[in-house]
């Protein structure tokens, strides 16, 4: 075992999905030369060359329309896009095509391919390149949404997603990339999509929690541990497939939910995991369920992001919200 | 700026040599046939009510004949909702348009082993799936060349930038037919670019662009075979732009009156690419009425035969959406799939 930040994580996750099947391709701007701006494809394109690593055109549309042709022709080819703002211009490509190829042609054609994006704030990054569009996508039937929040996870998952057999996006939280290390197996393993992950179990308020909301989650339960609150962290890891058990299983447990999500409130993933439990799990509540959330308003300037996010303290108020109704 | 390639003038007279012997310009002539057959039916099913939404595409026979003739079995095809005649030439059982325009889900599940995309409805998207598949080809070893079909409407649409662009970097072997039949529903190619051609286009690309009379079905099928074989020998794309002319309406929902003279359609008409190439048969090759008739007699037979086939096809299983939404479907649309069964 060796110790690996989460952007090393998903390099060998690239590596041993290229070593394993010819078909895997990667293609994205300054994924070759340059390695990625964060260099998650670092050292690919020295080890596969130009015919498996492709520096394309600026040009995000494109990027996903021909990764769809690729992925039809019976590639598997895994596309970057440099940061989950530039995806609005490509998501035509994504939930108009790539999402629905297979429904249109009744299953004669697929597009089995994954769409990276880093995505998230909190890094002091210039406009459009923290946001979260997780719910967009969630929100767009035929694909896939996966958001790994660990190192280790991070690889498992990413060998699992460009083997998938759907378009898959995965959102890799910017401010997790090198924020920590951990043991991370060497040999190739897949994290099934669909599984959730109790990143902390407790007894008395579930939270849930994806991406760089997880260790948030976990900080606010080491704050309350103190105060003997015990929190259940619930790293969901795949949002479509959502594993559903798993979180209800949670808050009938607990009978308390807070959903944290960096992504404005209204109509975010939050709102169905409420949902959900209010269809499913409500009569096990002990209090209304609480969102933490952005508020509803286009992510402001850096100076500003820190009162945008959620922060551990606001995820406390909420904890507080649901144990003291 | 040069004029558009023809090798048959209005009258059907050669401008030059032309190279094929007579069974190859009757093969041509068949199809066209068989595509102005379809389509007068088509719309007559569609005001019985037996089709739904239609988009005929009489005029533009020799654009999508000439340029699917000149593909190899290996080849795949890009069409759009206007070249289903295309899809028809390169395997796709007519019956299964048929299904598409009866809005049958099977109308777009393409045969296995037909290299023919389901058609594309949104514009210009499948230009970039196209330069993919291309790029897959090539570096697979492949010696397939993709066709993509599209309008002079898309290329406006940001796609077409992308996708061209990118297919001359990497010197894709793909051939880009941009089928311009003058209007995009009520907009004149006047209003798309200020461009002279559409061609010219692919200049800016870093490839060859070539503006064809899209009325003569010769010279489609010449520059279409030299696009075919620069994108076999790993010479890259080529842009071909066919002029012609939509006859009809945009689909069966749109009145092309309230935008474009009906003199213009006349002007057209005198241009129809069947009358030209049967000038140029008749003139050149004997060819006799018998057979004319007898090619016509076939194709209605064709034509009535697939609305039949289509017609016995059951109706769709409900469970057909849930069924090709995933490979791999999410609990939550197996759960939706078992509550839609328990409600039945």
């Amino acid at each position: 075992m060796r110790s690996r930040t989460m952007v090393e994580a998903l390099n060998e996750a690239l590596l041993q999905a290229m070593e394993q099947d010819e078909a895997v391709v990667i293609l994205g701007e300054d994924v070759g030369l340059a390695g990625g701006v964060f260099r998650v494809t670092d050292g690919l394109l020295d080890r596969f060359g130009p015919g498996r690593v492709v520096d394309t055109p600026l040009a995000e549309s494109a990027i996903v329309g021909v990764a769809v042709g690729m992925a039809a022709y019976g590639l598997r080819p895994v596309a970057e896009i440099q940061f989950a703002g530039f995806l609005y211009a490509a998501l035509d490509q994504m939930a108009a095509q790539a999402a629905r190829l297979r429904a249109r042609s009744g299953g004669r054609f697929t597009a089995p391919l994954v769409v990276r994006a880093p995505y998230g704030g909190g890094v002091r990054a210039p406009e459009l390149h923290s946001d979260s569009v997780e719910a967009l996508l969630c929100h767009t039937p035929g694909l896939k949404v996966v958001v790994p929040s660990t190192p280790a996870e991070a690889k498992g998952l990413l060998l699992a997603s460009i083997f998938d057999p759907d378009p898959v996006v995965f959102l890799e939280p910017m401010p997790l990339y090198r924020a920590t290390r951990e043991e991370v197996p060497e040999e190739p393993y897949r994290v099934p999509l669909g599984h959730a992950r109790v990143a902390c179990p407790g007894r008395h308020v579930t939270v849930a929690a994806w991406g760089a909301m997880v260790p948030l989650g976990l900080r606010a339960a080491e704050e309350l541990a103190g105060e003997g609150v015990e929190l259940e962290v619930i790293d969901l890891r795949t949002l479509i497939p959502l594993d559903s058990d798993t979180l209800l299983g949670s808050v009938r447990k607990t009978t308390r939910l807070v959903v944290v999500h960096e992504a404005p409130g209204t109509a975010g993933f939050g709102a169905e995991l409420a949902a959900l439990v209010a269809e499913r799990a409500l009569y096990h509540l002990s209090a209304p369920v609480v969102r933490v959330t952005a508020p509803d308003v286009p992510y402001p300037a850096p100076a500003l992001e820190d009162y945008y996010l959620p922060s551990t303290a606001r995820l406390i108020r909420g904890i507080r919200a649901v144990l003291e109704a | 700026m040069s004029r558009p390639l023809q090798l048959l003038d209005p009258q059907g007279h050669p401008t030059g040599p032309i190279p094929w012997p007579r069974p190859r310009l009757v093969e041509l002539y068949r199809w066209m046939i068989l595509g102005r057959a379809f389509d007068e039916r088509a719309l007559a099913w569609q005001r019985q009510g037996r089709l739904g939404t239609y988009a005929p595409f009489s005029g533009q026979e020799a654009a999508v004949v000439g340029t699917a003739a000149a593909l190899s079995p290996e080849d795949w095809i890009f069409p759009t909702y206007r070249e289903v005649l295309a899809g028809v030439m390169r395997g796709v059982p007519l019956s299964r348009y048929l299904l598409l325009f009866r809005g049958h889900p099977l109308g777009n599940h393409v045969p296995e082993g037909v290299n023919v995309f389901p058609v594309q409805i949104s514009i210009a998207s499948q230009i970039p799936h196209a330069v993919g598949a291309a790029w897959a080809a090539a570096r697979r070893g492949d010696r397939t060349v993709v066709l993509v079909y599209f309008g002079d409407g898309a290329t406006s649409k940001g796609d077409f930038h992308e996708a061209l662009n990118f297919a001359g970097v990497f010197r894709c072997p793909v051939v880009f037919v941009c089928v311009n039949n003058g209007w995009a529903i009520s907009i004149p190619r006047s209003r798309q670019t200020a461009s002279e051609t559409l061609a010219q286009k692919a200049a800016a690309y870093g490839f060859l662009g070539v503006q064809v009379d899209g009325m003569d079905v010769l010279a489609v099928y010449q520059a279409t075979l030299q696009a075919v074989e620069r994108a076999r020998t790993g010479d890259g794309p080529t842009l071909v732009e066919t002029v012609c002319y939509r006859f009809g309406p945009h689909t069966t929902a749109d009145d092309p009156a309230r935008y474009r003279p009906e003199q213009e359609v006349l002007q057209w008409k005198a241009l129809d690419p069947l009358i030209r190439l049967r000038a140029y048969l008749t003139s050149q090759w004997g060819w006799t009425e018998q057979e004319e008739a007898a090619l016509w007699k076939e194709a209605w037979s064709t034509v009535s035969r697939s609305l039949e086939e289509a017609e016995t096809v059951p109706s769709p299983d409900p469970t057909w959406m849930f069924q090709h939404a995933y490979g791999a479907p999410p609990g939550s649309v197996l759960a939706q799939l078992r509550a839609f069964r328990e409600e039945r």
